[in-house]
């Protein structure tokens, strides 16, 4: 049982029970949605719903063929393809260019820093809505719609942000006198970089790029407006499954992907771990 | 982090104590990183601005650009310049349209000018297009000589004086009709703003859309703060253990979560069938599709935007201060309020604007479990684009609500930093 | 990882992303039960008779697509499966290839095309019909209360059958539907729609059951909302509500007093690169038997030689078979008035009842 120190009275008590209690249901109400789907995408039934047999935990009423399904739909097969790659070479975009604008934008001299860094994270806060239709537009100029190229650009313009917001919160505290005499020594400034300020922000740089490539993978308002037949990527297919056919290929789908999300939460948090111990902290 | 403005290089090139050989070699100094700390930025710089500024100010630029009209018929305009807007045209203006339309059946644009006059004046597009097909059939000489009246004989619109206003109207190159649609006004035949008379949406959907917005960030506010609460306040522990329930719905993609919405509110979905089945209600209630279930699944996706930042600010609040409070023997509640309370603000106001501006532009949550009325702004935006086709009026629309954001994002600069955005 | 690793995986990717550039065609239409029945009649006996790879894709109609590629140069689009309603705009708009008649195949009995075809099916030079379909209703008969319902009116009669009715979110039928129930002659409907008198009376009739409606966007989710309760009676393209009847025995019923009905027709994008192929699968899929075989979903042959071959049985659930209780749905109309109609359909929507 819990110590409460002695000015305690009941009323105290109460109180702090019925806020645990409280953030308890809260904690429920985030995570039950998310823990409801799983056993849903094994229903054996095209059903979006517990059958009776699921419920009474008989075997027959729970199978893999959903799995399958998505295993034998070309197109699921296509759009996880498709996922992977715009995710990798807009991570790699996002990243590279973040990173080097991040070590910049530190820089105590940096002019107008303020200004540049509320236009640099815009993206993150514009309505996507927003930036699909006028990308559609500026796009189709450059016949850039309905290409890889065109959506590789588009995200990796949104996960630049949180490269930038990553990086430059591990370069805080960051000593710039070390460039400084990296410079001193003759080095010049690429290998600088290279071998001193990169293995000290490396941390920063790949959660950086983590939030990047799932900002790409998770998108789906600008492949909606950008993506052809070609381009199409898990969330789009997703979307329009739930908006047309309706079936439990999707809660499978959806169950694979927590996982990936369980992945990278848990490669963020060794990050972290690995961030803290480097900066001593 | 702290804002590290190029104030904080002033003194090196004003300290007193220098020669001025001393300052002018300073100030080249700081000139040159300077320059350095920026070449590093160009290149994104360089690369956003093509990606995300150039498409934002080409939509900007389509709300009020609109030259389809103009392209297609220039000497029909051309020639109406002088009508005085009072009776029908002359007849060289009805001749010049009759030729224009002529070319635009034979190169098959004539829907196109159809589309866009109709915008303007409902019935238009069959008149243009029926049209531009009698007079594909005519000779161009018997053209030019009898334009007007074989124009008239095609379709009895080309008499109204309504119609050829509207010619006029649509026919300028810049304008500022998308934006007064967006508001819901229009222009009379005097050219004075007035409410619309046909359909007024728009501002109503704007003041629906921050209604949901503001009752989501409510709703996150009240669920957050007693969870990040009881997470700043637990053992280290078990506090990482249940932050993972609360970062691993922010890491899981958001169509998955809007999918478990679904399976949750469908008629014969979890919620709906528990629920029965404990016998509470006898018939299933309708919550799928409805604004209910948009408030619901956005709060849900929102909330941990709302608990982050609350958290980080309540973990560097110091416990000592409420516990001299209850020793001394004040009530809880009032301790609350008046000691801790207070310095919770940054948190909750960093989280409740960030939930707001985010839930103001969202779209693929309502437009997946909202129904009808559970649309936003950003529906209706998608809708112009995709199926109404009417592209200026979805710019004009987004640029409206751009404006809105930016508004919001400067506060949000000013309270908060733009570069103090958290994330986990 | 070292620079160079990801280099490699790069370049790996890279190669990967660029399919090799087949001829491929690029076949859009609606998917569902009727995209099944276009698979297995046109899509896949074409690929095995030409030997060439077509993708086949679902969209939910308009024209907005066709457009943004059109006017970016950009085309993803090969063959679209279109409405008629859509056709008209399309067409005059410059959007569509011109399909020349002379490219049509005869009839397997050998009767000219020109002759062969419905007239409607050819009545506009972009388009070659596909199908005829029709908006019907239906209602789950284990789930009706209050009787049968048979006309327009019963589905605006909430007092006699009580419960919530599904529509899809346009304006669409919807409007038609409410002059009709309202007592206006069929022949009368779009005469009256075209006045704001006439306007003004729908939307009143939609008023008397706004609360009782749920709205839906694509075909697909009509025989869903049936099934599981969400509604007694929904408004639904016919094949769809025959494909729940018959392929997965669903105990539903249609009525076809006051039917909708229209063409699909295959056409294609201006400026495809691949003009010829794409006609020559226009060819093929516009032939007496694939044409034919579209009675699976219950959808009408529009050539004469494909009639032929319908099964007795399915006739009576054909649009062909129901058009002296129904409506054409009028192309001219809707280009005319599709938008303004839309924006007051969706004002109204907003207006809390």
């Amino acid at each position: 049982m819990q110590r409460f120190p002695d000015y305690f009275n009941f009323s105290h008590k109460a109180g702090v029970y019925a806020l645990r209690l409280t953030a308890g249901a809260v904690l429920f109400f985030l995570m039950m949605p998310i823990l409801v789907i799983i056993p849903l995408s094994f229903n054996s039934e095209p059903f979006f719903t517990f059958t009776e047999g699921m419920l009474s935990f008989e075997a027959s009423a729970y199978s893999l063929r959903w799995y399958r399904a998505i295993l034998e739909n070309p197109n699921w097969m296509l759009a996880i393809r498709n996922s992977f790659i715009i995710g990798f070479f807009a991570t790699i975009v996002a990243t590279s260019l973040g990173t080097l604008a991040a070590v910049g934008l530190a820089s105590p001299e940096m002019p107008f820093k303020r200004v540049i860094t509320a236009l640099l994270l815009s993206p993150m806060i514009v309505p996507l809505i927003i930036i699909a239709a006028g990308m559609f537009f500026f796009y189709t100029r450059f016949n850039l719609v309905g290409t890889f190229t065109g959506l590789i650009i588009a995200h990796a313009a949104l996960g630049v942000p949180f490269v930038i917001v990553t990086v430059t919160a591990t370069l805080t505290g960051f000593d710039h006198s070390l460039f400084k005499a990296g410079l001193s020594l003759g080095a010049n400034p690429l290998r600088v970089f290279r071998d001193v300020v990169l293995p000290l922000i490396r941390p920063g740089v790949i959660s950086g790029g983590l939030f990047a490539f799932v900002t790409s993978f998770d998108e789906v308002v600008l492949v909606l407006f950008l993506a052809g037949p070609d381009q199409r990527t898990i969330p789009r297919q997703m979307f329009s499954g739930l908006r047309e056919q309706i079936n439990p290929t999707i809660l499978a789908v959806a169950t694979l992907l927590v996982f990936v999300s369980v992945l990278l939460l848990l490669s963020l948090e060794l990050l972290r771990r690995r961030s803290e111990r480097l900066r001593g902290v | 982090m702290t804002a590290t403005t190029f104030d904080d290089a002033r003194p090196v090139s004003a300290s007193p104590g220098l020669t001025r050989e001393e300052a002018g070699f300073a100030r080249r100094e700081l000139n040159r990183r300077r320059l350095r700390a920026f070449a590093l930025v160009i290149p994104l710089l360089v690369f956003i601005s093509f990606a995300f500024f150039a498409p934002i100010a080409t939509m900007l630029h389509r709300s009020v650009y609109n030259p389809t009209v103009v392209q297609l018929i220039p000497d029909t305009l051309a020639k109406l310049q002088s009508w005085d807007g009072e009776g029908r045209p002359d007849d060289s203006v009805l001749t010049a349209m009759a030729v224009d339309l002529k070319r635009l059946a034979n190169n098959r644009t004539s829907g196109k000018l159809g589309e866009a006059l109709n915008r303007g004046l409902p019935g238009t597009s069959s008149a243009v297009k029926a049209t531009a097909r009698k007079l594909r059939q005519v000779d161009d000489a018997t053209l030019a000589a009898d334009g007007a009246a074989l124009l008239l004989g095609a379709n009895d619109k080309w008499a109204s004086v309504e119609l050829w206003r509207n010619v006029r109207k649509t026919g300028r190159t810049y304008s500022d009709r998308y934006f007064l649609t967006a508001l819901d006004l229009e222009r009379n035949a005097e050219g004075d703003v007035q409410t619309r008379e046909a359909a007024q949406i728009y501002v109503q959907l704007y003041t629906k859309t921050m209604r949901i917005a503001l009752i989501i960030t409510i709703l996150t506010m009240l669920l957050g703060y007693p969870l990040a609460f009881v997470l700043a306040n637990a053992p280290a522990r078990t506090a990482s253990l249940l932050m993972v329930m609360v970062l691993l719905p922010f890491w899981t993609s958001l169509l998955v979560r809007t999918t478990a919405w679904i399976a949750l509110l469908q008629t014969n979905g979890v919620i709906n069938s528990v629920l029965m089945g404990v016998g509470v209600i006898g018939e299933p209630l309708e919550m799928l599709f409805t604004e209910f279930a948009t408030i619901v699944a956005m709060t849900h996706i929102l909330l941990p935007f709302m608990v982050l930042p609350l958290y980080s600010v309540m973990k560097g609040i110091d416990r000592s201060y409420m516990r001299a409070a209850l020793s001394l023997g004040s009530s809880p509640i009032p301790a609350f309020i008046r000691i801790y309370f207070p310095m919770t603000v940054p948190g909750l106001s960093a989280g409740a604007l960030l939930v707001f501006i985010i839930s103001v532009g969202y779209y693929i949550t309502p437009a997946l479990v909202g129904g009808t009325d559970g649309q936003m702004i950003s529906n209706i935006i998608a809708f112009h684009m995709q199926q109404s086709n009417n592209w200026e009026l979805a710019a004009a629309l987004g640029a409206l609500l751009l404006v809105l954001i930016i508004a919001l994002y400067w506060i949000y600069d000013l309270l908060v930093g733009a570069d103090n955005i958290k994330l986990a | 990882m070292r620079i160079g690793g990801i280099l490699t995986s790069a370049v790996a990717l890279a190669i990967m992303a660029s399919p090799l550039a087949a001829q491929e065609l690029t076949v859009v239409s609606f998917g569902g039960a009727y995209g099944a029945a276009q698979k297995k009649y046109m899509i896949d006996p074409y690929m095995a008779a030409s030997g060439n790879k077509v993708l086949f894709e679902d969209y939910s109609g308009g024209i907005a697509e066709i457009k943004a590629q059109v006017e970016a140069n950009n085309i993803q689009w090969d063959v679209v499966d279109i409405e008629v309603i859509d056709l008209e705009r399309a067409c005059s708009e410059g959007l569509l290839e011109v399909i020349p008649r002379d490219i049509l195949p005869p009839g397997d009995d050998g009767v000219a095309a020109i002759d062969d075809f419905f007239p409607e099916a050819l009545a506009n030079e972009c388009g070659v019909g596909v199908i005829f379909w029709a908006v019907i209703y239906a209602y789950n008969s284990e789930t009706i209360q209050g009787g049968t319902p048979s006309t327009i009116a019963d589905f605006f009669d909430t007092a006699t059958f009580p419960g919530k009715r599904a529509m899809r979110k346009r304006a669409q039928v919807n409007l038609e539907w409410a002059l009709i129930a309202d007592g206006v002659a069929r022949e009368d409907v779009y005469k009256v729609l075209a006045t704001d008198e006439g306007q003004a009376q729908a939307f009143a009739k939609l008023d008397t059951i706004k609360d009782d409606l749920v709205w839906y966007d694509s075909w697909s989710q009509a025989p869903q909302l049936l099934n599981d309760g969400g509604a007694v009676m929904v408004q639904s393209a016919n094949g769809r509500i025959f494909g729940a009847i018959k392929d997965d025995g669903r105990p539903f019923e249609m009525v076809w007093d006051g039917n909708v009905f229209d063409l699909d027709v295959w056409a294609a994008v201006k400026g495809t690169p691949n003009k010829e192929m794409a006609f020559d699968f226009i060819k093929f899929a516009t032939g007496t038997v694939p044409l034919a075989g579209m009675q699976d979903v219950a959808y009408g042959p529009t050539r004469r030689s494909g009639a032929a071959l319908v099964d007795p049985a399915v006739i009576k659930d054909l649009p062909n078979a129901n058009i002296e209780v129904g409506l054409k749905a009028d192309g001219i109309f809707w280009a005319d008035f599709g938008e303004s109609l839309g924006e007051k359909f969706n004002e109204w929507l907003l207006k809390q009842g």
